[in-house]
């Protein structure tokens, strides 16, 4: 069944399937409910990194050099491990700046600079020629070699077929229409080709089960596992080597330590791997399981590389059969028809869907920052005055599939010969690392330069060309050969192979090596030389910075547009109805109904106009398209200083703003202290409140019930009566006193007693106080020593008061001094600054806790429950005020047992100024 | 924030991982005769430490934030 005619039905049958898929999935994308919006599919499109070199020629290179050829797929897995830090940034910023390719991102990052999108576009084309050669030769291979079935023969030479008889240029034109059909049947918004990932998703998965299936029967149905695969590699000559072959192989380790550098760079740049990953992504949250679905693929899918090859060459000792098709020439072998069909279809996958992809990617690069930039810019075209360019930019896009299509065959035919699957792919990939400096540092680093990215791109890709693609070319005897063995006019310094005289390494070690030294060299030397401009600051700054800040509009903008203008600009190159949908939604999400309102043509508008028109034709196409419709006007310097006036401002108010709130939190811990406070004052209000009625409540008691007994006992005899009458007296007595105190109290501490300052000499009024007092003494039979000092300064006080305090502590001292042998005892002692009066009793002398007890109001020592209270227990409290007011202390020294010593002071006059408040309460 | 930062971080450290384990030392170690379960050591090594590296980007990078 492997006829002609059925190879060639199933593969068109094949091809149809896929424009079916895609049909499906575009249909589904149009209804707003897309297939592919799922991170499977997102995984699955991502293998598109596993192409016809993978499935053909892995086996190729492991049976050569063993496990040569898994730094291509470890490298990815390795990279894929950053993608976390790395692709989330670049999906935002690509989203941002509605980024349609590679080289556009590296373009809009270095200041939407025309220039270096054509450089990079021009690098990418020559770069991946190679690479698209690689599968041309390996369909074409296939497909001659099913068709010798059942004779195992390899291909003829190229150059020996003419060219209209040669299958890889059929190939390739099949191709080519192919994808023009798939991926250039209109033009799509933002490049979201959703039919095209819905098909590559697709033969991923047709690609793995087709590997896996001839893996299996080689691993399993030719041999008895993989033990006894390797057991017998293990007993051949020849293969035992390849079974520890990292020292075997030219380069060793530096050779897989390169190859792994190079595929972590590939799997970032390669144009088709930017293109899926990148452009086709709807949602960033799909990374989570790409991240580890994508390496789990290519893992399964390297499995069976390994028996594969051995087996292969087991099979076919004496290298009769060329490695790269053993995958297809052991089912043949074998008679298995089904199975060499199913690899056949599935190389067929894995070639077509790296043309589609590749192709696609590029001719969108070629387009947009090559063709359209050049295009516009020649006014003698008018091509502003064309009311419809959605047709020329899918006419350049067709033509660019076929271009590079046929470029790829020539390189077939050129130098596909010379070199095996895998060593044409590795020079494509040598060629998309040079992106490495300038894409990764553009988002990592705000320092580097349009300037400095396209001398570095430069650089690298001189260096790559010569180190090369010279060689393969020479190789193929395109070139003199002398040119590789002599150098260049003989210069043997210059020899392409080992520049610079550095030897020992292989060949694409040794050009990944020149060509990155000269490309990061260039790109940071001429960036830290130079400086940037405007616009390339604000592309860094959006590009480095994009999760720090909301995206900043058109801020820096000056100009005069109209928004009928812009309308018909979008008109012109994404068709009527994707610009009206364009507009309504703008003015819907300004609250405003469109076509019926007009828009403002404001800065905003602009700028959103640029970025959808930068969705259907790259950044620096649509920075040239709307700079030709609106009148733009420099920033002048008045302007600028303007600008830079205002983010002062900005910066000062913040500062303003850091510095209020932080007198905010301390006033907030000032008023929670004050609060503390007044909490605190409120619960002593109410303990004085009830406290004074109980105070209050004890002799009206004593009052009321003796008053009682009168009243209901007129015949109380008299003595009796007078005892009671005598006792109400002197409670009533008390009571007044009580009284009096309170408001003494009341009005001492809220400060509107009234004071008359004067100057008093402290002799005078202890001997006032005392003689006041003798009385008592005498009664008492206390005896009372008096020592005054011969003269004191004069102090500054209220004598009246004075004397209340000397009187309350003299009574206290009548009260608690000895009953039997009472002494007091009266000090007056000039300190200098200050003046001191002590009284001192010898009575039984206040317990340490009680000291400051004694001076809170109604509190006495002793227990108050079973000792009957003597006074009322405001005496002290109200001296104290008195006392403090005045500028002085007043305190107590007592040992039980021992009296107590109650002592004052007040402040000298002359000494010091008197207090503030007594001075202001003179002056009153 | 800080979770996508800590995410990343541990995501880093596996690259990290990854390079030494695929690198000089490390694989020189295996490259050595001999078999595991009828398969030379160096590639059983590569493709076990391969398939443990994915586990734990799977298991990293599948964490709730």
């Amino acid at each position: 069944m492997l006829q002609g005619w059925v190879v060639v039905c199933t593969s068109f049958a094949y091809l149809g399937l896929l424009f079916a898929i895609a049909y499906y999935a575009d249909r589904r994308a149009d209804l707003g409910r897309s297939i592919i919006a799922n991170p499977y599919i997102y995984a699955l499109s991502l293998a598109v990194y596993a192409t016809a070199w993978t499935f053909y020629g892995s086996v190729g290179r492991a049976a050569s050099d063993g496990v040569g050829f898994l730094p291509i797929y470890i490298g990815p897995t390795l990279m894929i491990a950053l993608w976390w830090v790395v692709m989330r940034k670049v999906l935002r910023i690509s989203k941002e700046n509605r980024i349609t390719s590679l080289a556009d991102f590296i373009a809009s990052r270095y200041g939407k600079s025309a220039l270096l999108g054509g450089l990079v576009t021009v690098i990418a084309v020559i770069g991946i020629v190679p690479y698209i050669s690689l599968q041309l030769k390996a369909v074409s291979n296939s497909f001659t070699i099913v068709l010798q079935y059942p004779a195992i023969v390899m291909p003829a030479k190229v150059g020996a077929v003419p060219i209209f008889e040669d299958t890889a240029l059929w190939v390739a034109l099949i191709l080519a229409l192919f994808t023009i059909l798939f991926g250039t049947r209109h033009l799509y918004s933002a490049e979201h080709h959703e039919g095209m990932v819905a098909a590559i998703a697709f033969e991923s998965l047709v690609k793995l089960l087709a590997f896996i299936a001839v893996g299996v029967f080689v691993t399993f149905g030719i041999y008895d596992g993989f033990g006894d695969v390797f057991s017998r590699a293990a007993t051949d000559q020849e293969l035992r080597p390849l079974l520890t072959p990292l020292e075997g192989v030219a380069g060793g380790y530096a050779s897989w330590v390169w190859l792994t550098v190079l595929s972590m760079l590939a799997i970032m740049f390669l144009p088709r791997q930017f293109q899926v990953a990148v452009i086709e992504n709807t949602d960033e949250k799909h990374l989570n399981k790409a991240i580890w679905l994508f390496p789990l693929y290519m893992l399964a899918i390297n499995v069976f590389v390994l028996p594969i090859a051995f087996g292969g060459r087991l099979h076919f000792p004496g290298g009769i059969v060329d490695a790269d098709t053993f995958v297809l020439t052991l089912p043949m072998a074998e008679r298995q028809e089904l199975l060499a069909l199913l690899v056949f279809i599935g190389g067929l996958s894995a070639a077509t869907g790296m043309v589609i992809v590749e192709t696609i990617a590029l001719s969108t690069m070629v387009c947009n920052d090559l063709v359209m930039p050049v295009l516009l810019r020649m006014q003698s075209l008018r091509l502003n005055e064309r009311p419809d360019l959605t047709g020329l930019l899918l006419g350049i896009r067709r033509w660019a599939i076929a271009l590079i299509l046929l470029l790829g065959y020539l390189y077939f035919r050129l130098a596909g010969e010379a070199y095996a699957l895998v060593s044409i792919g590795l020079i494509s990939f040598a060629a998309v690392a040079q992106f490495a400096p300038a894409a990764l540092g553009g988002i990592f680093w705000k320092g580097g330069t349009r300037r400095g990215a396209f001398w570095g791109l430069l650089a690298g890709f001189a260096v790559w060309f010569y180190t090369l693609l010279l060689p393969a070319l020479a190789r193929s005897q395109w070139l003199p050969i002398g040119f590789l063995e002599q150098g260049p006019f003989g210069i043997a310094l210059l020899k392409p192979l080992q520049l610079f005289g550095l030897s020992g390494l292989d060949q694409i070690t040794h050009a990944m090596l020149w060509s990155l030294i000269a490309n990061l060299g260039a790109y940071v030397v001429v960036s830290l030389a130079g400086t940037q401009s405007a616009e390339e600051h604000r592309q860094a700054n959006l590009f480095v910075d994009v999760f720090r800040r909301a995206p900043v509009g058109a801020r820096f903008w000056r100009g005069t547009a109209s928004a009928p203008d812009l309308h018909n600009l979008l008109v012109r190159f994404v068709g009527a109805a994707a610009a009206d949908d364009a507009f309504a939604e703008y003015a819907r999400a300004r609250g405003l109904r469109w076509p019926q309102a007009q828009l403002p043509a404001d800065a905003e508008l602009v700028h959103y106009v640029e970025r959808q028109l930068a969705g259907a034709i790259g950044s620096s196409s649509a920075r040239i398209m709307v700079a030709a419709t609106v009148k733009e006007e420099a920033l002048t310097l008045d302007e600028a200083r303007e600008i830079l006036d205002e983010a002062r401002q900005v910066v000062m108010y913040s500062h303003m703003v850091e510095q209020k709130s932080k007198e905010l939190e301390a006033a907030t811990t000032e008023l929670r202290a004050a609060n503390e406070q007044l909490k605190e004052l409120d619960r002593m209000k109410d303990d004085f409140v009830s406290t004074v009625s109980h105070e209050l409540r004890t002799p009206l008691t004593s009052i009321r019930a003796f008053a009682e007994i009168l009243l209901a006992n007129p015949d109380v005899d008299l003595p009796e009566r007078k005892k009671f009458i005598g006792i109400i007296a002197k409670e009533t007595e008390r009571l007044t006193r009580l009284i009096n105190q309170i408001l003494d109290l009341a009005k001492l501490e809220s400060g509107s007693a009234e004071w008359h300052v004067t100057r008093v000499d402290m002799r005078e009024v202890v001997g006032d106080a005392l003689s006041g007092m003798s009385q008592v003494f005498t009664e008492r039979g206390i005896a009372v020593e008096s020592r005054l000092a011969a003269s004191v300064a004069p102090v500054s006080a209220d004598v009246d008061r004075v004397i209340q305090v000397l009187l309350n502590l003299l009574s206290n001292a009548v009260k608690f001094c000895d009953p039997a042998n009472g002494r007091i005892e009266v000090v007056l002692a000039d300190l200098g600054g200050e003046v001191r009066v002590d009284v001192r009793d010898n009575g039984a002398g206040i317990d340490e806790k009680d000291q400051q007890i004694i001076f809170e109001k109604f509190r006495q020592a002793g227990d108050t429950l079973t000792n009957k209270p003597q006074g009322t227990g405001l005496g002290l409290p109200i001296s104290r005020q008195i006392v403090e007011h005045l500028g002085g202390r007043l305190w107590v020294e007592s040992r039980p047992g021992g009296g107590a010593r109650f002592s004052f002071t007040l402040p000298a006059l002359g000494q010091e100024a008197a207090p503030a408040h007594a001075r202001v309460a003179a002056a009153t | 924030m800080a979770d996508f930062e800590a995410k990343g971080q541990r995501m880093i450290a596996l690259c990290m991982l990854g390079c030494v384990l695929f690198n000089f030392p490390i694989l020189a170690l295996f490259n050595v005769p001999g078999t595991l379960l009828g398969i030379p050591v160096l590639y059983a090594y590569i493709f076990i430490a391969w398939a443990l590296l994915i586990a734990l980007m799977a298991w990293v990078v599948e964490q709730r934030d």
